[in-house]
């Protein structure tokens, strides 16, 4: 367990490493004068070489990359040209809104496509599982943003029972859940449709093997089956897609964000750039791309929770 | 003896044939000028002229959608072909040398997974500013991990063959024997996968479109349709409603298509569905 536990996080750090060094390197490297970027055309020589200073871009590539690993590795992402505040600051204040849509998004969608994927592979070849297979293709084509589009023109313009987007803030949490109906019910049905495939397929798989007909056999009910036996049995697959849906999920609020106008981070990125605000972009991919490689490196460590056998494989 | 074509393929096929058909003809005919504006008669009603009717800017519905669908299969079909190319030349090369030089391709391409298009696109618009020819670089960087990892796992099968191997004692250099005996081994994995990208290249330049870093007015694209559609919800819901229509057309076609192709090339896989 040791070894395996060094290797992976071995793994874990040389990937996130390796990806500071891309991240650094597009946002850095590439032709082009950040302060040109930043103030425009029109800006002075002097005020550019001032701006050249303050950010340290006469400084050797190198020694910028390291400055910037090790301010960001203390909580130091620099300053926001358009906020004038610390990204940090910046980062604390949107970083909630982001993480409630993600988390409510992934538990909703955990919910729709366990139940679906579990209740087609117990209805194997009978209506309801065409059902479920149908749906489930049609979710893999429809775009997320489409998705929100027509649930605000039905639930906000229509019916007039959910606020079409924005975000007032937890002070009123009433209101504050209300605005995220919308946004995470778009999140989770787009995410759900794949992992609603994933899960039917994997617990087909397990529903064949002996075990299960001596469970039924032994007068366990088939629901207590499904969910007892087959579930935990059918997990691998599962949490696999889970891992790599990770990176869709946080694509897929940066874009809900934008369609439902919340303030989190995936709006503030796109604030950024608009902007011309470089040192805010760079944190940003910097930190969704951190946490798609912490998803796939707590999946690994999951593997082993879930089966024990893999890890004298590993 | 003739084996029924599996329905996936057939109903992707018909969608696919379909959506490029309709791009195809956008580039002879269309309607009317998909970028003239006539504000007089915006947000005209469906009619003889205007089939679909016509947008805020009184632009013809219709033309504007066969103009994005030749922009949307343009995009995909240069985003796959470019990150295709590279991913497969990787995925040859670290499988025909083998060893060390293979583990640090394959980590190379497991770096490819943490960044998703919109995260490179993100990066690229900071950058350089949004434009389509971004989004184009933005699509084709993801595709190389995938048909590194694709042809890397095929091609690895491959080499263990017989025939592989007498070309190996009969003295063939390894890059020869991965371009005249591999490559043309692994070409239907290979196309099945194209063929699933180019489903999930049309859904990511629609997004990248919605959100502004991809086709630029007065380009017509069916993601920016809908984000200009998205303001006008109260005045036109109808115009929120086609283009996507659209997307999940041309989506669902590729995607069914590459099933079915799958199931046909690897029969293994769909009896086990």
């Amino acid at each position: 367990m040791g070894y395996f536990l060094f290797r992976r996080t071995a793994g874990f750090v040389l990937t996130l490493i390796a990806v500071s060094v891309v991240v650094f390197a597009v946002m850095n490297v590439l032709p082009g004068d950040p302060a040109l970027t930043i103030l425009g055309m029109d800006a002075t020589e002097d005020a550019l070489a001032a701006l050249r200073e303050q950010l340290g871009l006469n400084e050797p590539l190198l020694v910028r990359y390291a400055s910037w690993v090790w301010n960001a590795l203390h909580g130091d992402f620099g300053i926001s040209h358009s906020f004038r505040v610390p990204v940090a600051t910046l980062i604390g204040e949107r970083l909630p809104m982001t993480v409630s849509l993600a988390v409510a998004g992934m538990v909703l969608t955990l919910v729709i496509a366990l139940s679906l994927g579990i209740g087609a592979a117990a209805r194997h070849g009978k209506i309801g599982d065409w059902g479920v297979m149908f749906l489930s293709q049609l979710g893999i084509a429809v775009p997320a943003f489409w998705l929100s589009i027509l649930l605000v023109m039905l639930f906000a313009v229509k019916l007039r029972w959910l606020p079409p987007g924005g975000f007032s803030g937890w002070s009123d949490p009433v209101a504050a859940m209300r605005s995220l109906v919308l946004p995470t019910v778009a999140l989770a049905l787009v995410q759900s449709a794949v992992l609603a495939r994933v899960t039917r397929s994997s617990a087909l798989e397990v529903m064949r093997q002996d075990f299960v007909r001596t469970a039924r056999a032994s007068g366990l009910s088939r629901r207590r089956v499904l969910w007892r036996h087959v579930l935990p049995n059918a997990l691998v697959p599962i949490v696999t897609i889970v891992g790599m849906q990770f990176a869709a999920l946080v694509t897929g609020t940066i874009v809900i964000e934008n369609v439902f106008y919340l303030p989190g981070l995936g709006r503030l990125i796109f604030q950024s750039i608009a902007n011309r605000d470089l040192p805010t972009v760079q944190a940003l991919v910097m930190l969704f791309a951190a946490i798609v490689v912490t998803a796939n490196f707590i999946v690994d460590l999951l593997y082993v929770v879930i089966d024990p056998r893999l890890k004298a494989r590993a | 003896m003739t084996r029924r074509l599996p329905a996936n393929f057939i109903i992707g096929a018909v969608l696919v044939t379909l959506v490029v058909g309709v791009a195809a003809l956008s580039v002879v005919w269309t309607p009317h000028d998909p970028t003239a504006l006539n504000i007089r008669d915006k947000f005209a009603d469906p009619s003889s002229t205007h089939w679909l009717g016509t947008d805020q800017l009184g632009r013809d519905v219709v033309s504007q959608l066969m103009a994005a669908a030749r922009n949307s299969m343009t995009v995909a079909l240069v985003a796959v072909l470019l990150g295709g190319s590279i991913g497969v030349a990787l995925g040859l090369f670290a499988s025909a040398v083998g060893g060390w030089v293979e583990d640090g391709v394959m980590r190379l391409a497991d770096l490819g997974f943490a960044f998703p298009a919109l995260l490179f696109a993100i990066m690229l618009a900071a950058v350089f500013g949004p434009s389509l020819s971004n989004a184009v670089l933005a699509i084709a960087f993801i595709n190389i991990p995938v048909f590194a990892r694709v042809t890397r796992g095929s091609a690895n099968q491959v080499w263990t063959l017989d025939y592989v191997a007498a070309s190996r004692a009969a003295g063939m250099n390894k890059f020869v024997i991965s371009r005249d005996h591999i490559l043309p081994n692994i070409a239907a994995a290979i196309i099945v996968q194209a063929t699933i990208e180019f489903a999930v290249a049309i859904l990511a330049e629609a997004a990248l479109s919605y959100l502004g870093l991809g086709a630029q007015p007065p380009a017509s694209s069916w993601g920016r349709m809908l984000s200009e559609a998205q303001t006008l919800m109260y005045l036109a819901p109808h115009l929120a409603i086609y283009p996507g229509l659209c997307i999940i057309t041309a989506v669902l076609g590729f995607g069914l298509l590459g099933d079915g192709l799958r199931d046909i090339t690897d029969p293994r896989l769909s009896r086990q569905r």
